[in-house]
């Protein structure tokens, strides 16, 4: 595994996303882009360890019963893996200080912030500081947001870029946090690398539905504070060709390749220039 | 003693779902209260230490950051009544299954036999609400009494130390397992008497036909061989009136129809199913030749077609009326998960790509009295959509395509259709993956879920017998988490040759699966008794036909046993034994080793006899109404536009994930402001690949009040013509048909049946002709034929409606066409001949008239326009393109210029029409096969050759600025602002 980006798409109760991951990832470059079931972890036989840029993809974890991706969290926290002493939670801690890179998509994001991996300040990834519950409308909804992105985020998926379009497609997307001042340090850190907005990307907002969900402060995504650990609600890999876009078929100069595309080949650049 | 553990958000967090409760509470029931907040309760009837239920509680069952929790004490506070809602014994709870999971995971031990967790949602009530009151919300919105019970407690008898105490809904009772016989050597009357006593649905008829061959000495010769007494088993007499069902022998459609037409003319028809629907696609195969790309028709689960060289698409649509109409939301749910096992059951099995749905109810505004025992229909609307919306999304299949067809007598029944279409190599191992077959000696293995009563006798259920303890059987509630888990696990057992067959549980369950799986060796041996089950107390019988949803049966050939077993338990689902094919000829079952049903498979499957049924066409009495054409034409297209028929269902459609697996490619909404109505999906399933799968659908009941015979052919063009309009190529489409019909059989019941059986007929011949005529081969189907509601002298009976489901493909995906108008000075055509067609309309409906002449489809020039305007769209000459049907070309010109967010000029005058035609009837005429095209000015003479003989007229352009303006000889027929005319179409529906 000399020169090869390695990325890996864990799938299973419920994920349901893995495929177009798998697919933004290897469009963007990774040579390797595995789609792995939880059981194979479980069972030992495949190991985090072996990949760069591990992919938490969107669905409903078990149904998201117990709220969204709690269940989850629960089972990662806790699931022990086959013929070792080792959860798989600390199979990702060790990946997360290996220095790799994690990225989380809706579900997902839902999953890294409920098990603590977000926005993970002072470096605890396993401490809950922050939530994603049910949107203000009360419904899932699907439709496509702009967002805005911080430039001075120390996120290296947004690297470059001001502004994307993406879909949302969730139910609970609303991300609150319980202490003030977590929200003040997310802030002063800029680790709320999206915001939704208005189309020119100007500033975040929190009307409805440019803001679908109610988010405190427009938050649409958030990393650590090395940038490298990422989530966020809208669905990049749903945006990786033009016939993605809602209006490709009026809009004559939209580009072959969708804005989703840029974040994944971020990581992958990362990876190839930091990692390999 | 049961643990108690409630959980509630933390005051100053804002409670959506108690916010929407108050508001439906106000928009159903009219009441009004102040505040309304909810508490999640769990009730945990497990071995578990204090701590152990404290770190459930504090992890996996609550947000730390939100919610705050409570364990054996009330959370609820500052409430005036409180209304706890929780299921009954049986029902499917998937929360109370994943808590369970949680629980175990945190434990490390699993829970045992008897053990589980129970889910229930307190509703804190504040305002001016009394018990009467809040027993009004609990049993007309929150609770719905056949599966669920409640509890309603005011704040002054609230126990401020143990909170609410309730029952659990454990299943209990200790019923042994038996087998009865059944003495069928009796009269006719207690012949019957047995048929509806068991609720067995079989005729007289049929019951005669069962003793023959029950009575005869031959057959209790074979019998002593295994043991068993020369009467009847209730295992073997369930088994039959499951297999003779009409939902699964298709009674109806298989029968002779004695068919009389208006001018006396009699014809007896041999089953409309093979006469009409078979004989179209074999006349269609034939007529194709080569080009044939139908792979699998009508023997499986689903129909199959060619995709391309190396993929196969796989479609099903399927019915759940009855349920639905009972539990909105657990109906609907287990129809569209239903469906998706269709898919995965076809072939060896194929991945789910898409969902599509068509619902069909009364006005959710329906302010009339409603008759005993129907639910409002605005709790139908929006259980169902929820059902849809939790089933498609949680399984991870995009919605890309429905409608919701409005008619007050869908209050009687509500129609809830669920289509999945799916894909599959075109070969698998070395074989073709639409194929499979069962070889002698490979074991039963039941798959996914467990058993449980539900689904016990489908819907001929009453809720009088039901009683404290006794679980629910009709309804049931899918699962779509523990199905995803199955099919995730069945993909990778596909893959790996693991099985040599699979189909699964749907009606009629294991006697159904393994039943129609054994035609293939013509035998199998059952065991009944190691079926893993949900609760202790099921009889063999009730193992045999319940309907317990999320199971697969399949066939796995001895060597690969073990492996197959092994996998599943890794991948967290459950796969069993239960026994072997074989090829005795019989249908044998056995319980603990002892023989419970030994039936001949020829007489099983072969023995239901043939009904007869008497259809005589009179067309009815209609007349075309006379009234002057209205002063203000914009006004009129304004009320159209706000119809519930034509208005936008975005409010709908925006709660499905039209987008997931990110193939949707021209998408439900479209235009400027991702609002337009599209006509079709198009859907890109290869990520390797541009061709596309096309999908969308017909369905005019309107017309049926005046003639099946038409409203079947408009349904079939108007699936084509929504095809068409994307880019679907004309060459290359399947039908898919679904019957739903009120009782076509003459009885005291149905004094009418007579004519509803004519009715029955000319749709079908209908069906027949114009499929034959567009060269469109129907590929799979399904009929449901008792939508009526009776009870006492309140008959409703549906109108008959074919939902026409059509797929196809698109070579190119970048080539598909959306229907919102793109530029100013675009061209407007409009394709296809204007006739006087008001017969059944929205414009005649609008003003209360139903009028005679019906829209009538002329296949011969629709299909060479369907065929130019494909040459069109390959050669990108068509900028947009959209269909006219409901509310004709008004309300086409309309959808297409604020889709686009631009206006429109246009000039009627010509257009192509037949006779003489007031202005109304050239706005507003349904006549079917046209289609409005723009086109760029300089692509004028390109795009009108390839038309060149046909009806085709540029009636004007595209404007900069936002008004729609038509007239007729220069004369201004109207000119309205588009945004008026979207707020109209956006408004009715926007908040539900």
């Amino acid at each position: 595994m000399a020169k090869e980006v390695r990325s890996i798409v864990i799938t299973g109760n419920g994920t349901n996303c893995e495929r177009e991951v798998a697919n933004a990832c290897r469009l963007a470059g990774a040579e390797v882009a595995d789609i792995v079931h939880i059981a194979e972890l479980l069972a030992g036989r495949v190991r985090l360890d072996d990949y760069h840029f591990l992919n938490l993809a969107g669905g409903f974890l078990d149904g998201d019963d117990l709220g969204s991706a709690k269940a989850g969290a629960n089972r990662l926290r806790h699931a022990p893996v086959k013929g070792s002493a080792e959860s798989l939670a600390d199979q990702l801690y060790r990946f997360i200080e290996a220095g790799k890179l994690v990225m989380g998509v809706c579900n997902g994001f839902q999953l890294m912030v409920k098990m603590g991996l977000l926005p993970a300040l002072d470096g605890d990834y396993r401490s809950q500081t922050a939530t994603l519950t049910h949107n203000d409308s009360g419904r899932f909804e699907d439709r496509w947001t702009y967002l805005k992105v911080d430039p001075a985020s120390p996120c290296i998926y947004t690297r470059g870029l001001t502004g994307i379009y993406l879909p949302v497609r969730h139910g609970e997307g609303k991300f609150l946090v319980r202490e003030p001042q977590v929200l003040e340090r997310i802030e002063a850190a800029h680790l709320a690398a999206l915001k939704y907005c208005a189309a020119d990307y100007n500033a975040p907002t929190m009307d409805y539905p440019l803001n679908p969900n109610g988010s405190t402060n427009a938050i649409a995504g958030v990393c650590d504070a090395t940038g490298r650990i990422f989530g966020l609600m809208p669905h990049p890999e749903a945006y990786v060709h033009r016939t993605h876009h809602p209006r490709w078929t009026r809009e004559e100069d939209l580009p072959e390749e969708g804005m989703g595309l840029w974040l994944y080949r971020n990581a992958v650049d990362f990876i190839r220039r930091e990692l390999l | 003693m049961a643990w108690r553990i409630v959980v509630g958000l933390l005051d100053d967090v804002k409670d959506p779902r108690g916010e929407r409760v108050r508001r439906e509470i106000r928009e159903h029931l009219g009441i009004e209260l102040e505040q309304v907040r909810t508490l999640d309760v769990y009730t945990v009837d497990a071995d578990l230490s204090e701590a152990e239920v404290e770190a459930a509680a504090a992890g996996p069952l609550s947000d730390p950051v939100i919610q705050r929790y409570a364990v054996n004490r009330p959370l609820a506070r500052d409430f005036d009544v409180l209304i706890e809602v929780g299921f009954r014994p049986g029902v499917t709870d998937n929360v109370g299954r994943t808590a369970r999971e949680a629980i175990q995971y945190l434990t490390g031990r699993p829970f045992a036999a008897g053990e589980a967790v129970y889910t229930s949602v307190q509703y804190l009530l504040k305002g001016k609400v009394d018990k009467a009151i809040a027993e009004r919300i609990a049993s007309g919105f929150l609770g719905n009494g056949l599966i669920q019970r409640w509890d309603i407690v005011t704040a002054a008898e609230f126990d401020q130390e143990k909170g609410v105490t309730i029952t659990l809904p454990k299943v209990t009772g200790d019923a042994r397992p038996e087998v009865r016989e059944i003495d069928l050597d009796v009269a006719d009357e207690a012949l019957m008497q047995i048929s509806r006593d068991g609720m067995l649905a079989l005729n007289l008829d049929e019951m005669k036909t069962i003793q023959a061959h029950a009575i005869d000495p031959t057959f209790s010769q074979t019998r002593t061989a295994v043991g068993l007494g020369a009467k009847l088993t209730d295992v073997e007499l369930e088994a039959l009136a499951q297999t003779w069902s009409e939902h699964c022998k298709h009674k109806i459609f298989s029968a002779r129809i004695d068919y009389e037409d208006e001018q006396g003319r009699k014809e007896s028809i041999n089953s409309l199913f093979k006469t009409y629907i078979v004989g179209a696609t074999r006349d269609i195969r034939a007529a194709k030749g080569e080009k044939d790309f139908c792979l699998s028709v009508f023997k499986d689960n689903a129909g199959v077609i060619a995709f391309n060289e190396d993929w196969s698409v796989v479609f099903k649509v399927e019915t759940h009326n009855s349920p639905s109409a009972l539990d909105p939301y657990g109906g609907a749910l287990t129809g569209i998960v239903g469906v998706n096992r269709d898919g995965m059951g076809t072939g060896m099995g194929a991945r789910l790509i898409f969902n599509t749905d068509v619902f069909c109810f009364a006005s959710p505004f329906y302010e009339k009295p409603l008759p005993p025992r129907l639910l409002h229909p605005r709790r139908i609307f929006e259980g169902v959509v929820e059902g849809v919306e939790h089933g498609g999304n949680k399984s991870g299949i995009p919605t890309v395509n429905g409608s919701i067809v409005f008619d007050e007598r869908f209050a009687g029944k509500p129609l809830v259709y669920c289509g999945t279409a799916s894909i599959m190599p075109r070969v698998l191992n070395g074989k073709p993956c639409h194929e499979k077959k069962v070889q002698v000696g490979d074991h039963i293995v039941m798959t996914g879920g467990r058993i449980g009563k539900d689904g016990i006798h489908g819907a001929t259920f009453s809720s009088e017998e039901l009683h404290e303890g006794s679980p629910v059987t009709a309804v049931q509630i899918g699962d779509p988490i523990t199905q995803k888990r199955m099919f995730d696990f069945l993909l990778i057992a596909r893959d790996r040759g693991l099985y040599s067959s699979i189909t699964d549980n749907g009606a009629g369950g294991l006697s159904s699966s393994v039943g129609e799986m054994s035609e293939d060796t013509g035998g199998f041996e059952l065991h009944l008794d190691r079926a893993p089950l949900k609760y202790p107390g099921l009889q063999p019988w009730e193992i045999l036909i319940s309907e317990a949803q999320e199971r697969m049966t399949l066939a796995v050939p001895p060597e690969k046993l073990e492996e197959f077993i092994q996998l599943a338990r890794e991948m967290d689902v459950e796969a069993v034994d239960l026994g072997v094919f074989t090829d005795s000829g019989y249908f044998h079952c056995l319980y603990e080793g002892r023989t419970v049903a030994y039936l001949p498979m020829e007489f099983l499957h072969g023995g239901v006899p043939q009904m007869v049924i008497s259809a005589k066409w009179t067309p009815p009495k209609t007349a075309e109404p006379v009234f002057p054409v209205p002063a203000d034409l914009g006004a009129e297209l304004g009320k159209l536009l706000g119809r519930l028929n034509i208005c936008s269902k975005e409010s709908v459609i925006r709660r499905y994930d039209h987008e997931v697996q990110a193939g949707t490619v021209i998408k439900p909404l479209v235009g400027v402001a991702n609002d337009g109505p599209s006509d079709a999906a198009v859907f890109r399933p290869l990520f390797d690949s541009f061709e596309g799968v096309v999908v969308s659908h017909g369905i005019c009941p309107s017309y049926s009040d005046i003639d099946t015979y038409h409203m079947m052919a408009c349904a079939i063009d108007e699936g084509l013509r929504n095809y068409v309009a994307v880019g679907g190529d004309i060459e290359h489409v399947a039908g898919l048909d679904n019957f739903c019909w009120c009782d076509p059989v003459k009885s005291e019941k149905t004094p009418d049946g007579e004519y509803k059986a004519a009715q029955l007929v000319r749709a079908n011949k209908a069906l027949y002709e114009y499929c034959v005529a567009f060269g469109v081969p129907l590929i799979s189907g399904k009929d449901s034929m008792k939508n009526d509601y009776q009870i006492g002298d309140t008959k409703i009976s549906i109108p008959p409606t074919v939902l026409f489901s059509v797929i196809g493909k698109i070579d190119d995906v970048r080539q598909a066409v959306s229907m919102d108008v793109k530029r100013p000075g675009d061209l407007v055509y409009l394709l296809g001949e204007t006739r006087d067609e008001c017969g059944g309309s929205e414009y005649y409906s609008e003003l209360g008239f139903l009028g005679s002449n019906v829209p009538k489809v002329d296949a011969m020039t629709a299909f060479a326009r369907y065929q130019a305007l494909n040459a069109a769209q390959r050669q990108g000459l068509v900028r947009s393109c959209h269909d006219l049907s409901d509310g004709g070309l008004g309300v086409a010109l309309a959808e297409k210029a604020f889709a686009g967010g631009y206006g429109l000029r246009v000039e009627l005058e010509g257009m192509v029409v037949e006779g003489e035609l007031r202005d109304d009837t050239l706005l507003f005429s349904e006549s079917p096969s046209r289609l409005l095209v723009t086109v760029r000015p300089q692509e004028r003479e390109s795009f009108e050759r390839l038309f060149a003989g046909q009806a085709l007229a540029c009636l004007g352009e595209v404007l900069d600025t936002p008004r729609l303006v038509v007239s007729r000889s220069g004369r201004t027929l109207l000119d309205v602002d588009i945004n008026l005319l979207k707020e109209a179409w956006q408004a009715p529906l926007r908040e539900l």
